[in-house]
C-alpha cells in the first residue's frame, strides 16, 4: 500500500487539536511546556467547553501561553495567578478556571497566594510545571532545584546549608482541607502523557462539582537550563527527579 | 488484518528536538539531514513502511507538529 493510501482524512487517528493556535510556540526545542499546553487543548475540545474556560498566564516562560490556546485568558502579576483565578471564578462560577504556572512563580514568589487560594478551596484547577530551575531567565537555582543540582546561581551544585532544601510544595499543598486532588505526573513519554491528561480532565471536572482546588504537578525538563539535549533532559528526570518528586495522586478525595 | 499506519510532518514547525524518537516501537522515524528554514533537522519517516499508526511520537510531541493516518488492510 502506498503512503498516499494511507495519508487520507478518513484514516486520521491523531493530529493538532483545533483549540491550540497554528503559532508556533516560542518554547525551546523538546520543552515540556508544549506539551502540557497540547493535552490541555485536547482536554478542553473533549469536554467541548472551548467557549467557558477561563485560564490565567503566569510569569516565566509561559507567559505566552495566551499566544497558544484559543480560549480567554488573563496574565497575571509573578506569582498571583491563583488570586486572580480567584477573582475569576467567584465572579464567573458557571467557567472552568485555569492557572498555569511554573515552580519559580508558584513554588517562590507565589507561595502566599497559592497556599491560601488552596486553604480557602476556590473552585479552580491548578497546573503546576516544576522543572526545578529559573527556566527563562537563564537557569539559575530554583526552590525545586535538587541537592547538588548545578545551576547559574549554584555552579558547585546546591548546597543545604548554603541554599537550603529543595521544596515539595505539592505535599505541602495536599495537606490543606480546601483542596480535593492533588497529584504530580509527567510527560516523558506516552503513557505518563495519557496518565496527565486524564489528571488535568478530572481537575476540570471538580472544578464544577464544588469540591475545591485541583491541583496538578507535572514534573518537567528545562533541557537548555539543565545544558541538557532533549532526549537526555527527559533520562535525567527520570533518573534525578522521580525519585524526589515521586509520581502518582497524593490526595483524592 | 494488517495495520499499516503513516504520518505526516509540519516541517517549518519542527523544531528537531527528537523526544518522539525513543517512544517509537517500530524505529519508523529520524531526524533528516535537511534543515527547515530555522536550522531545524526536522522528522521525518525514515522506514514507512515499519509504521503501525501508534500515535506515539505524536502523543509526545510538544509541538504538535505531528498527524498520524492508520488503515486496517
Amino acid at each position: 500500500m502506498e503512503i498516499n493510501d494511507i495519508i487520507k482524512p478518513e484514516n486520521k487517528v491523531y493530529g493538532k487539536s483545533p483549540v491550540l493556535k497554528d503559532a508556533v510556540m516560542h518554547y525551546c526545542p523538546g520543552c515540556s511546556h508544549g506539551t502540557v499546553h497540547k493535552i490541555i487543548a485536547e482536554v478542553i475540545e473533549e469536554m467541548d467547553i472551548q467557549d467557558k474556560t477561563i485560564g490565567i498566564s503566569p510569569v516565566g516562560c509561559s507567559v505566552f501561553a495566551y499566544n497558544y490556546l484559543e480560549i480567554d485568558w488573563q496574565q497575571a502579576a509573578h506569582g498571583r495567578a491563583p488570586a486572580l483565578a480567584t477573582a475569576t471564578k467567584r465572579l464567573m462560577p458557571d467557567k472552568y478556571v485555569f492557572t498555569y504556572q511554573g515552580d519559580g512563580d508558584l513554588a517562590s514568589i507565589g507561595t502566599a497566594e497559592i497556599m491560601h487560594a488552596c486553604n480557602r478551596g476556590e473552585n479552580i484547577v491548578v497546573i503546576f510545571i516544576n522543572n526545578a530551575i529559573y527556566g527563562m531567565t537563564g537557569g539559575q537555582m530554583a526552590p525545586t532545584t535538587l541537592l547538588g543540582q548545578v545551576t547559574a546561581t549554584t555552579p558547585y551544585g546546591r548546597d543545604a546549608k548554603l541554599n537550603g532544601f529543595p521544596l515539595k510544595i505539592t505535599e505541602l499543598i495536599a495537606q490543606l482541607e480546601g483542596t480535593c486532588y492533588v497529584t504530580r505526573q509527567s510527560v516523558q513519554n506516552p503513557a505518563a502523557v495519557r496518565k496527565t491528561k486524564r489528571a488535568i480532565r478530572k481537575a476540570f471536572e471538580n472544578s464544577m462539582m464544588d469540591k475545591g482546588t485541583s491541583f496538578i504537578e507535572v514534573v518537567s525538563t528545562c533541557n537548555s537550563g539543565w545544558k541538557l539535549s532533549p532526549v537526555a533532559a527527559n533520562t535525567w528526570m527520570e533518573e534525578n527527579m522521580f525519585p524526589f518528586y515521586p509520581l502518582g495522586d497524593i490526595k483524592d478525595r | 488484518m494488517a495495520i499499516k499506519g503513516a504520518i505526516t510532518v509540519d516541517t517549518e514547525k519542527c523544531k528537531g528536538c527528537g523526544v518522539c524518537i525513543p517512544t517509537c516501537p517500530t524505529d519508523t522515524i529520524a531526524l533528516s539531514k535537511e534543515v527547515n528554514s530555522k536550522g531545524y533537522n526536522y522528522l521525518y519517516m525514515a522506514n514507512p513502511e515499519n509504521c503501525t499508526g501508534c500515535t506515539n511520537c505524536a502523543t509526545v510531541c510538544p509541538d504538535a507538529v505531528i498527524t498520524v493516518y492508520r488503515v486496517k488492510i
